[in-house]
């Protein structure tokens, strides 16, 4: 077999809380992301991924002790994003035991840290953000602060150049998908996986485990991201690698 | 007594993470050092590495005399030796990642840029893959079959074929884990291999190279 089709579950985190509760059994503390964590851990999650969307600055120490204990007890691929700007940023969530950072609107209005971190600390752990909206028939343009403010940032001409300035991965949303459970933009993440050399993964607005087989199929992504249709206890992480492998296509837990 | 099981720190961001997994592998007496002296004393010694060969090469030839203790250790009184990712392709002769940088020469061989056969190749090669047992040799019975996490857009292809402990497949095969007496340098990060990289840090830490 080649590589598997990763399956990543993302948790919202706001100063070291999980913020939409998470509906596992068996959870002691439902709003502990150490605790979903594990869970997720345990279940055979492909990776992790915690989004913090703290407000306030004071919320960036909570998070890196949050990192600290995840890695403590997790051992499968972490990625970190929400307030990364600087390469500094980037460096005390790696040593604080993330593997990877999600680089958001720092990697729209000063695309260049991009290329700090893969200088200082490897491609690898450096995961860019493309936040679209369609604009039109086959085009879609940057948006940031959770879709509400457009920049006029052609969304595939800013992908190639996030990958070019050393973007390990892409995580591609769409922000008209994002919640409403209706599936990827297919259209959008294949136009942008179709013309990069690194892993996209597709994000925002899954609802079934149909979804996520499309994100592969139609969508050509590497990795599907979801959130609410696990924590909400919906489907499991295996029954998604069950759904890509009745599709054909590689996933773990054989 | 425990015994003392060196990690070398030379500035590699995985260091924590693969702390974290000897513990849980059941590690007694970690230490992370970049201390000639301690590495001298060490019974067993780990390799970590991210980023790049030639940032990774710099950082480790910058403490005086980490190498020479790490070659005295490892290749004169045969210590375990485990190599993570790039401390494993740190092993060859050289890298030709940012241009050509020396490596160790322990396991004769190159580093080479992952070539895109086809554009469904994505690189780097991200994620869960098969690691598939090559041949005997004395590395052998520390790797088993199973999926393992990799990351990484170079890789390291020895001049022996020997020493070629387990091959995956990303668009042709490449080497997952190479093996040389007491070495054994895994492309792959057991430390994020959930089950599967846990079990062979163990088998690792219980090690007995003949």
């Amino acid at each position: 077999m080649t590589v598997r089709i990763r399956v990543i579950p993302c948790l919202d985190v706001a100063d070291g809380r999980v913020v939409k509760g998470v509906n596992f059994v068996d959870l002691k503390d439902a709003g502990d992301p150490v605790e979903q964590a594990q869970a997720y851990d345990a279940a055979g999650a492909d990776e992790l991924c915690f989004l913090d969307i703290s407000a306030s600055h004071e919320g960036r120490g909570t998070l890196l002790d949050m990192v600290r204990r995840t890695a403590k007890v997790c051992f499968m691929p972490l990625t970190v994003g929400g307030g990364v700007r600087t390469v500094e940023d980037a460096r005390e969530l790696l040593l604080a035991g993330a593997d990877k950072v999600a680089v958001n609107s720092a990697a729209v209005s000063r695309p260049e840290v991009v290329a700090d971190i893969a200088e200082k600390m490897g491609s690898q752990c450096i995961v860019a953000s493309v936040d679209a909206r369609r604009v039109g028939e086959g085009r879609w343009e940057i948006f940031t602060h959770g879709g509400r403010r457009e920049t006029g940032i052609d969304a595939l001409a800013h992908a190639r150049r996030l990958a070019d300035l050393g973007a390990g991965e892409l995580l591609v949303t769409s922000m008209d998908g994002d919640g409403t459970k209706a599936g990827y933009d297919l259209e959008l993440t294949r136009a942008i996986a179709d013309s990069v050399s690194v892993p996209v993964i597709a994000s925002g607005g899954v609802g079934t485990l149909d979804h996520l087989v499309e994100g592969v199929t139609e969508g050509h992504a590497s990795a599907v991201l979801a959130a609410s249709i696990f924590h909400f206890g919906q489907h499991t992480i295996a029954e998604a690698h069950d759904a890509l492998r009745r599709a054909g296509l590689p996933a773990r837990g054989v | 007594v425990a015994e003392a099981l060196a990690l070398i720190d030379y500035g590699a961001g995985n260091l924590h993470s693969v702390y974290n997994a000897l513990m849980a592998a059941g590690a007694h007496h970690v230490t992370v050092t970049a201390e000639p002296g301690i590495v001298r004393g060490a019974q067993r010694i780990v390799l970590p590495g991210v980023g790049s060969y030639k940032a990774c090469m710099e950082g480790l030839s910058a403490p005086d005399g980490l190498i020479e203790a790490l070659e005295e250790r490892v290749l004169d009184d045969g210590v375990p030796f485990l190599g993570i990712c790039v401390g494993m392709q740190l092993l060859a002769t050289r890298g030709v990642e940012h241009g050509i940088t020396e490596g160790l020469d322990w396991i004769p061989g190159e580093v080479k840029p992952i070539e895109r056969t086809d554009p469904a190749i994505k690189v780097p090669h991200m994620g869960w893959n098969d690691v598939l047992q090559a041949r005997h040799h004395d590395g052998s019975e520390l790797i088993e079959e199973g999926e393992a996490y990799f990351l990484h857009s170079y890789h390291f292809q020895p001049d022996d074929g020997h020493h070629v402990a387990a091959m995956t497949d990303h668009g042709g095969g490449l080497v997952a884990a190479v093996a040389r007496d007491n070495m054994l340098g895994v492309q792959f990060h057991p430390e994020k291999s959930q089950g599967y990289g846990l079990a062979l840090l163990e088998r690792f830490l219980d090690w007995k190279p003949s």
